[in-house]
């Protein structure tokens, strides 16, 4: 069982030169420099950065598509670039910007290729499918040829055919760009399953935060080739000073609720009968908080609002 | 041996669903078959042609011609058909598709090879076909037990030769993105300098024929073979059955070439 010890992915010193340029022109440019990344079984992990920070290189050199210039890497204990067809079978990719489908045959007969590309017993083929037909609402248009699909269809039966095989670490490239907000939804949620039900690991690059708000509790941050941050989603909003807000409503309208232990601003709306409470997190807790509001005033609703992680990586980028 | 014979499998759906998407437009499918075997047969019309002035070619009739172009055409066809596809490498490349294929638990090669059967290619293995029967009938080759293994095994190694030449220079679209125009004038240049006896040439060209790029084993030393006639330009006499032995080293070659090229890949930047 030294498996289900073994870390999911595990980076040491990764580096990814690309040469550019003709004859004197050429020149080397170092895409991902010094990456080292552990992540265990189970994780979800969003992987976030600018464009052209790395995130694809790094991302292509874990599924054993780009050999590294150096460093050490395993994925799912194994050497992508080694045993780069072994590592296709235990991993699920989505690249939301090219399709592994075939685009002109019926969305069922890539499914049943696919199948046989990885070999997958029949029964167990149909099961997965099955859970994603019904899941992600795929019946509508399994007789179509995948040129015809809509985006957010295409996305839907990308995002199948990566879990056909049952993989162990699913990576997940920009997976809901161009959808729509319902979609958007279904498929996160769908996301979310696999990886608390499942246990399927998964690593998560996307430009739409709120993806990563919704699936990972940890967040690693690349920039210039470099991990700028690698820390839960709660320790960075606390890192990064971010306040956060108890929004109460008040059953009467009150004057400011000045004076409130760790409260270092107090915005008042709707003429005093909704007040916004910042605080840092570590001065006091939402939970004292409230308690100590419903000790002065009667409250009707309460609502904590936290810092979005849009702004966090904001800062973070800022701060490089 | 399971486990190679469930993998043969898995490139037969692929490409049978490849054929089955050509012939679900069997108008087109027709006509680009007939466009295949009028572009092979104007090069027929060409040497017709020529006879029709002269009575010998580089010291071959018009017969021993048409048989070389034969054989050339034949193998020329199969190449084509087999890994014709790696034109489109290039695009593979470009795109970013090949991350695709990389992402597979398949090789990269047999991947592109089944991304395509294009069965129109068989237009100009048809017309080639014809020819070579239309020679064979006409008496020029000896009906011995050892021609008849000539004629059949010619094509198969003269399409694994042209199929490594092509394959050596398409691996250069990972290093050049445009590769292609360096690859098309082997491919296509292949297919010129097999047609014909190497006599025809220049000297450096037939040289380069014979010991670098080794287009003279795919028709002319079988075709001397063939005819039991000894080599014009007084070349050993066992070059002429050596054929086999030049597929196997060219395509161990090309294999080679390749493998560095696909571990030289740099992806398409997104």
């Amino acid at each position: 069982m030294t498996r289900a010890t073994e870390p999911a992915i595990a980076t040491e010193g990764l580096r990814r030169e690309f040469t550019v340029g003709r004859r004197r022109a050429r020149r080397t440019v170092v895409a991902v420099s010094g990456v080292d990344l552990r992540i265990e079984p189970g994780e979800a992990v969003g992987f976030l950065g600018p464009n052209g920070a790395g995130k694809s290189t790094t991302i292509k050199m874990l599924t054993g598509i780009l050999v590294p210039t150096a460093g050490s890497l395993r994925v799912c204990g194994l050497d992508p670039t080694r045993q780069r067809r072994e590592l296709a079978r235990r991993l699920g990719v989505v690249f939301g910007q090219r399709s592994q489908l075939w685009w002109d045959l019926p969305l069922r007969d890539s499914f049943e290729l696919l199948g046989s590309v990885h070999r997958v017993p029949a029964d167990r083929h149909r099961a997965r499918l099955d859970r994603c037909v019904d899941v992600l609402q795929l019946a509508p248009f399994l007789d179509v040829p995948v040129r015809q699909l809509s985006l957010g269809q295409r996305m839907r039966a990308e995002v199948t055919a990566a879990l056909l095989h049952g993989p162990q670490l699913l990576v997940l490239d920009e997976p809901t760009v161009g959808l729509d907000l319902v979609s958007k939804e279904r498929l996160r949620a769908f996301l979310e399953e696999v990886n608390v039900v499942d246990g399927v690991t998964i690593l998560l690059t996307t430009h739409d935060l709120a993806d990563v708000e919704r699936l990972c509790r940890r967040v690693v941050v690349i920039d210039h080739g470099r991990v700028v941050t690698d820390d839960s989603i709660d320790a960075l909003r606390a890192r990064s000073g971010g306040a956060r807000e108890v929004v109460v409503e008040l059953a009467a309208p009150a004057d400011p609720l000045a004076g409130l232990p760790g409260v270092h601003d107090v915005r008042v709306e709707a003429d005093g009968l909704r007040q916004r409470l910042a605080f840092a997190p570590g001065d006091t807790t939402a939970a004292a908080l409230i308690s100590a509001v419903a000790a002065r005033v009667e409250l009707r609703d309460v609502t904590v609002v936290e810092p979005s992680i849009e702004d966090l990586v904001r800062t973070l980028y800022a701060g490089r | 041996m399971a486990d190679r014979s469930r993998r043969r499998g898995v490139y037969l759906r692929l490409l049978a669903s490849r054929v089955r998407s050509q012939l679900a437009y069997p108008t087109s499918f027709a006509l680009d078959l007939l466009g295949q075997a009028i572009g092979s047969a104007v090069e027929l019309v060409i040497i017709l042609a020529v006879f029709a002035q002269v009575d010998s070619l580089g010291g071959f009739t018009r017969e021993e011609v048409l048989l070389i172009y034969a054989l050339a055409g034949i193998s020329f066809g199969l190449a084509d058909l087999v890994v014709g596809q790696l034109d489109d490498l290039p695009r593979w490349i470009r795109t970013g598709e090949l991350d695709v294929l990389l992402a597979r638990p398949l090789g990269v090669f047999p991947q592109l090879v089944t991304s395509d059967l294009q069965l129109r290619r068989l237009g100009r293995v048809a017309v080639a076909a014809v020819v070579l029967g239309v020679v064979l009938a006409q008496g020029g080759v000896a009906a011995t037990p050892r021609n008849a293994v000539l004629v059949v095994g010619t094509p198969l190694v003269g399409a694994a030769i042209i199929g490594a030449i092509w394959v050596a220079t398409c691996s250069v679209s990972f290093w050049v993105v445009e590769g292609r125009e360096v690859a098309n004038a082997f491919t296509y240049g292949s297919q010129l300098t097999t047609s014909y006896p190497i006599t025809v040439f220049e000297p450096w060209l037939r040289r380069a024929a014979c010991y670098a790029v080794p287009a003279a084993f795919v028709a002319y030393f079988p075709a001397l073979a063939l005819l039991d006639r000894p080599d014009p330009l007084g070349l050993p006499h066992a070059l002429r059955y050596a054929s086999p032995l030049v597929a196997v080293v060219a395509a161990a070659v090309a294999a080679l070439i390749w493998r560095t090229a696909v571990r030289h890949y740099q992806g398409a930047g997104s």
